[in-house]
């Protein structure tokens, strides 16, 4: 429509804010919102966006490399290590198999070896960015569902590499295209022999971990010290940029490049500021990258040939549905983590985008078989995570772990029923103990490995999200007394706290809480029994600590109560007082502040000598009466 | 020589100088067991099979403790109401303490001349340890005069010096097997009639 920047900002933003929230209101991801949003402005629609919605691809695919920044950051060198089977195994298995199918599908319809081989390396690949948004919103990465498709994804991150090296090779001719302006192919390398190619890789490689060591941090630090928050912004800014740029001048993919940076700085002091910097820059790239894929399908392509769009785009889902199904398969996954991996990753990435596009340049393929590609890969994208409801929705509750299952009613559980949502670390604890005192809680949980374990062992147990209200109320939250929440991620829990105080207000609340900030919120939401699994635990070991150095263990024990008490009541008192919104974005420093207010009451409290029961002393001064 | 239980229950024993004085050379003593129970137990949970064990291995049993309000410390009273267990320590078949001694050693913050019916306290230390008394009677052990430190508020260094050496001869009488009536400097609280006349050993 109009080149204004400005404008199209205005139009990419207003999709988002109305999208989103709507998708979000009938219980869709955010990703399909998104999407959605995107057709709405692109070219077929409303018309907002036209051609320029390939440019913007582009620019967003920065999205996908800070995610991957970001999860780097959450992920230990030494954990990394140890998925390294299941990364090379499975991620291998699916590429392989999968290109394999795809090479004789695409030839069986008659398509030239090497046009059909192009698209097969296309085909084999997933889309991270939707895959990983959709795990963290669900909280589902701590899932065998989670950690295999993070393993495939990221060897099809590397694997990449290789297939865009290959790619010339299968050139006919001199690269007529070569103009094309996307630069994902200005590889300073290309010409130079095979070995020094990888040579360079592999010195890129060493050179970001090394620059994480004695640069990033170097730099992190420097900027920490100018005390200048924008700089910080800058510096992670800087580092992801850098990493990027780096990776694209020796031919590897960035998004592989910023995930070992992550890596190489998930240990370093600036873990939390470079997450919580880049987090919003991250949200927003990924939201207009969803959006460039929905504006990005060309409705013409499929209205002059749908029936060869629409063959191919349900062969390409069968198929990747197929593969991923018997990798599953292979590698042990029950039968509904391995529906979910299915689903979850049978659509198409966004390296595709890339891929195709290069082998447009390499004159491998002609326009109109890339622009029908392109199409079948952003509807696989829109399509997958309608399927993957369907299949939470529909399928998961009658295959696999069922949603509740049938058994006698417990007489227990009759008189006080009490409902425990989730069953991990924290929460298999406080069902242990409830089941050793004779109370049946009813469970909800959403790794189906636990629930049917659960189930062996004679629990009551409902597999789903524990925000659906329906499940909610199969689990029968109507006639509970008591819902526990042992939830690990904050979001899902003042989620269900929501809703329960919404639809339920007799049914009592008793919620864990990860650390303070968790604990404020869920004051301010009116929650009055809250557990944070960052107090009771450290005053043991503070107090085992001491008693240690000699100070009495019964003495240790009352200041214990004590201090717990203290804390608490300055936690209800804190939460009261409003927060500063610019704090708020800079949570390490929030932190800090905090603790210093702590310590500085502790300090003006005193040490704990005030407590003169059973002294002596005060008696000896005043009389001798008593006993 | 026998082996002695002291049976120590002090909930603030790092600020009581008398009790400090008076533990200071018992707690490394050859053939003593000195058990600390607001150490051992500071959430009170006792462990009652290994208090059963302990007290089965011992023949002399002190129950060491300071004197609030007309009684024990509350883990004392806890550890007579847990561990003394009815089938086991009284009761029919309850003789699994029959025979053994025990002795009652206290701290006083009063001195003796408030112990006695023209004192403040009506009472003399003796009348005020009545239930201990009884309740090592009903479990068939020998209780024996108990040994007070009182007015420890106006104790002299020196005189608690001298209780601490008390304290240590009694210790030393009783893993003997000797009368701790030999022991002619000690004060036992001493004006249970009954006991006058017997030779306590």
């Amino acid at each position: 429509m109009t080149g204004s920047i400005l404008f199209e900002a205005i139009i990419f933003l207003a999709g988002a804010v109305l999208c989103v929230p709507m998708a979000k209101r009938f219980g869709l991801s955010s990703v399909l919102g998104y999407l959605l949003a995107g057709i709405l402005i692109g070219p077929f629609l409303l018309g907002f966006v036209g051609e320029e919605g390939e440019d913007i691809l582009h620019f967003a695919e920065f999205g996908v490399v800070m995610m991957l920044f970001l999860i780097g950051l959450e992920i230990n060198p030494k954990d990394f290590w140890k998925m390294r089977k299941t990364i090379v195994g499975m991620g291998g298995a699916q590429v392989a198999i999968t290109m394999l199918l795809s090479q004789v599908f695409f030839l069986l319809i008659g398509f030239d070896w090497k046009i059909a081989l192009t698209i097969s390396m296309a085909v084999a690949l997933s889309s991270t960015a939707i895959t990983l948004q959709t795990l963290k919103e669900k909280g589902l990465f701590d899932t065998t569902y989670g950690a295999s498709s993070f393993s495939v994804l990221l060897f099809q991150d590397i694997i990449v590499i290789f297939m865009l090296g290959v790619l010339p090779l299968l050139s006919n001719a001199v690269p007529a295209h070569s103009t094309d302006g996307h630069g994902n192919t200005a590889n300073l390398l290309e010409n130079l022999p095979l070995w020094l190619q990888t040579l360079a890789i592999i010195l890129s490689v060493a050179a970001i971990v090394l620059a994480g060591r004695y640069l990033m941090v170097p730099m992190l630090r420097l900027a920490a010290k100018a005390r200048v928050r924008e700089l910080l912004t800058a510096s992670a800014l800087l580092i992801v940029l850098g990493i990027s740029f780096l990776m694209e001048q020796v031919g590897l993919s960035p998004a592989l490049g910023a995930f070992l940076g992550g890596v190489v700085l998930a240990n370093s002091e600036f873990k939390h500021e470079l997450e919580s910097t880049l987090e919003p820059f991250k949200d927003l790239l990924l939201g207009l990258f969803f959006m460039a894929v929905g504006a990005s399908i060309n409705f013409m392509v499929i209205g002059e040939s749908p029936w060869m769009v629409s063959g191919i785009l349900l062969a390409v889902i069968v198929l990747k549905a197929l593969v991923l199904f018997v990798v599953g398969t292979i590698f042990k996954m029950k039968l509904d983590q391995r529906l979910l991996l299915t689903v979850g990753l049978a659509q198409i990435g966004e390296f595709a985008f890339v891929l195709l596009s290069f082998a447009f340049q390499l004159n491998i393929l002609d326009k109109g078989i890339m622009d029908m590609m392109l199409v079948v890969t952003a509807l696989t994208m829109t399509l997958t995570p309608i399927l993957a409801m369907v299949n939470e929705r529909l399928v998961l509750p009658r295959f696999g772990t069922k949603e509740s299952e049938k058994r006698p009613v417990d007489h227990i559980a009759k008189i006080h029923k009490v409902i425990l949502v989730g069953f991990g670390h924290f929460g298999s604890t406080v069902g242990r103990f409830l089941r050793a005192n004779g109370v049946e809680a009813t469970i909800l949980d959403h790794d189906s490995n636990r629930v049917d374990f659960l189930r062996r062992m004679g629990f009551e147990v409902y597999y789903g999200d524990a925000t659906r209200v329906d499940l909610l109320e199969s689990a029968g939250i109507a006639e509970a007394d008591i819902l526990i929440s042992a939830v690990d991620h904050p979001d899902t829990t003042f989620e269900l706290v929501k809703i329960v105080q919404n639809k339920y207000p007799n049914v009592q609340l008793m919620i864990r809480a990860r650390n303070r900030y968790d604990a404020y919120e869920l004051l301010n939401m009116g929650v009055e029994n809250i557990y944070r699994e960052s107090l009771d635990t450290s005053v043991k070991l503070a107090s085992d600590v001491l008693s240690i150095m000699g100070f009495r263990k019964y003495t240790l024990h009352r200041q214990a109560q004590n201090f717990i008490r203290l804390d608490e009541k300055a936690l209800r008192r804190m939460a009261s007082q409003p927060r500063h919104e610019e704090a708020y974005i800079f949570k390490a420093k929030e932190e800090i502040a905090m603790q210093e207010k702590l310590l500085e009451e502790d300090f003006a409290r005193g040490f704990f000598t005030d407590d003169h029961h059973w002294d002596s002393e005060q008696m000896r001064l005043t009389s001798n009466t008593g006993g | 020589m026998k082996d002695i239980l002291i049976l120590f229950a002090h909930p603030k024993f790092e600020q009581s100088r008398t009790n400090k004085a008076l533990v200071r050379n018992v707690k490394a003593r050859e053939g003593i067991i000195f058990h600390d129970l607001y150490e051992r137990y500071p959430d009170f949970h006792i462990d009652i099979d290994f208090e059963k064990r302990l007290l089965a291995r011992h023949e002399v049993v002190v129950w060491h403790h300071p004197f609030y309000w007309y009684s024990c410390p509350p883990l004392m009273k806890q550890w007579i109401d847990l561990v003394l267990e009815y089938g086991w320590a009284y009761g029919p078949e309850g003789n699994a303490l029959r025979g053994k001694k025990v002795l009652q050693v206290i701290t006083t913050g009063g001195s003796e001349k408030v112990y006695c019916a023209e004192g403040r306290n009506m009472y003399s230390i003796n009348e005020f340890l009545r239930p201990f008394e009884q309740t090592a009677r009903l479990c068939g052990m020998q209780y024996l005069s108990p040994f007070a430190v009182m007015g420890t508020h106006r104790l002299t260094e020196s005189e608690l010096e001298k209780h601490a050496v008390h304290y240590q001869q009694i210790l030393t009488c009783l893993q003997k097997g000797t009368s701790i009536h030999s022991l002619k400097d000690c004060v036992f609280q001493d004006d249970i009639p009954a006991f006058k006349n017997l030779n306590l050993t």
